[in-house]
């Protein structure tokens, strides 16, 4: 490996969040944003030519070394580590309304999916998947939720514009006697 | 400044959580009525589909839920618009069911992300990085290690001792009894008369250590039996007096 690629890998082994580009350029003055880069790109075929038991993963606005997929069951057996708990359906309801429509406050996230949200944005906001970005100008200046790096972090995600966009979703039901929703 | 919004919502906690059914809200319920009944969702035959809804909530205890109740209640308004008469061609007859439709649309849609979103969770939790911190609403700032000198250290220390009480110490002095001296003693009182008291044996201001140098040597002195030691009655003052047997042995 070149000793450009050895630093970022020293940097990323040290880093609690994935690393950006431009965060990594950081470590070398002297290295230029393409060879950062091609560094980048070294160090994550390394792992992968090499047979390693970590991958390096761009995600979450960054990269980042991850085990791999193959070893989480061992490790959890064994207590190393454990894998964070998978959400409620009425939680993933509520966090994929907020990704698609942030920013967006409580009363429209209710009307859209029936129910009370109170608890369930409380329990988003402890596990740091979404926060306050800023105040609505409407009546009572309601508070506005949005998603949260943690959020594309914990579901792979690069960047919001990963997720589909809403008008390539339902399919089935696009171009269908739509006449009723004509208004 | 953030997290008070959320305590507020603890209030919201009293109000029905129906998180153990089957269904996440009375749009789930009634999407997947359409879906059972197989019918068309910009036609949905609303009296049998309101009439279904009903049984299903009350199958499924959900009838005292608010969210419910207020689906159903909207069910039968629109299935009552709807038996309204109206002229054949009317052009701004609106679908009482439109509303509905365009909600269950947006719900529907939302639901494929919560799969998507099921599916990338699922697959990245399988990874762990390097160290997986279950996440808090308070990120506790990384501590740094000391930056310290062991001359700072020692200062500390210093400061700390010197602020402290001065320690009490008792200097223990030994103080070896006279056993040997006292039973000189007695032995020449003894020569001299032939009963004494334990008042003759101890002076007035005696210090501890010469009654017990006394003390010894008169139990030392009545094992070898150069004397005898007689009490004539409970807590009576003690008799010493020569062992007569002995002496005469």
């Amino acid at each position: 490996m070149t000793s450009l690629a050895k630093l970022l890998e020293a940097a990323l082994f040290a880093a609690p969040r994935p690393l950006a580009l431009d965060a990594l350029a950081t470590l070398d003055p002297d290295a230029s944003p393409a060879a950062v880069s091609a560094a980048v790109d070294e160090l994550r075929e390394h792992y992968d030519v090499d047979g390693h038991g970590v991958e390096l993963v761009e995600q979450g606005g960054g990269w980042q070394i991850l085990t791999r997929a193959e070893y989480a069951e061992v490790i959890e057996r064994a207590q190393v580590a454990v894998r964070p708990q998978r959400l409620s359906a009425a939680a993933l309801e509520t966090l994929a309304i907020i990704a698609y429509r942030q920013p967006i406050g409580r009363a429209e996230i209710e009307e859209i999916r029936g129910v009370a949200v109170g608890s369930v944005l409380k329990s988003l906001h402890e596990r740091g998947l979404i926060d306050i970005v800023g105040r609505s100008e409407g009546i009572g200046r309601p508070l506005l939720y949005g998603t949260t790096g943690q959020f594309l972090e914990q579901f792979a995600l690069r960047h919001l514009e990963e997720l589909p966009r809403a008008d390539e979703l339902a399919i089935a039901l696009r171009g269908a006697g739509s006449a009723v929703l004509a208004e | 400044m953030i997290a008070s919004p959320f305590r507020t919502a603890d209030a919201d906690g009293a109000t029905f959580v129906v998180e153990l059914s089957q269904f996440t809200g009375p749009l789930d319920l009634l999407l997947s009525l359409i879906r059972d009944e197989q019918v068309d969702i910009y036609d949905i035959p609303i009296a049998r589909i309101a009439e279904q809804f009903l049984a299903r909530i009350g199958s499924l205890a959900l009838d005292e839920a608010a969210d419910y109740l207020e689906m159903a209640a909207r069910l039968l308004r629109i299935k009552a618009q709807m038996l309204l008469p109206r002229a054949d061609g009317e052009e701004s007859w609106e679908d009482p069911r439109a509303e509905l439709v365009r909600r269950l649309l947006e719900y529907q849609q939302m639901r494929e992300v919560v799969d998507l979103l099921e599916h990338l969770g699922e697959e990245r939790r399988h990874q762990f990085n390097r160290r997986w911190v279950p996440q808090a609403a308070d990120i506790v700032p990384i501590s740094a290690p000391l930056a310290l000198t062991l001359t700072d250290l020692l200062a500390a220390v210093d400061r700390v001792l010197r602020t402290t009480k001065e320690p009490m110490t008792h200097d223990v002095l030994p103080r070896a009894l006279d056993v040997a001296g006292a039973m000189t003693t007695i032995r020449v009182l003894l020569t001299r008369r032939r009963n004494a008291r334990w008042s003759d044996l101890i002076g007035q201001d005696a210090e501890p250590w010469q009654v017990l140098s006394v003390l010894l040597a008169l139990l030392e002195m009545a094992k070898l039996g150069e004397l005898r030691i007689a009490q004539s009655r409970p807590f009576g003052s003690v008799e010493i007096c020569r062992d007569v047997v002995s002496e005469a042995a």
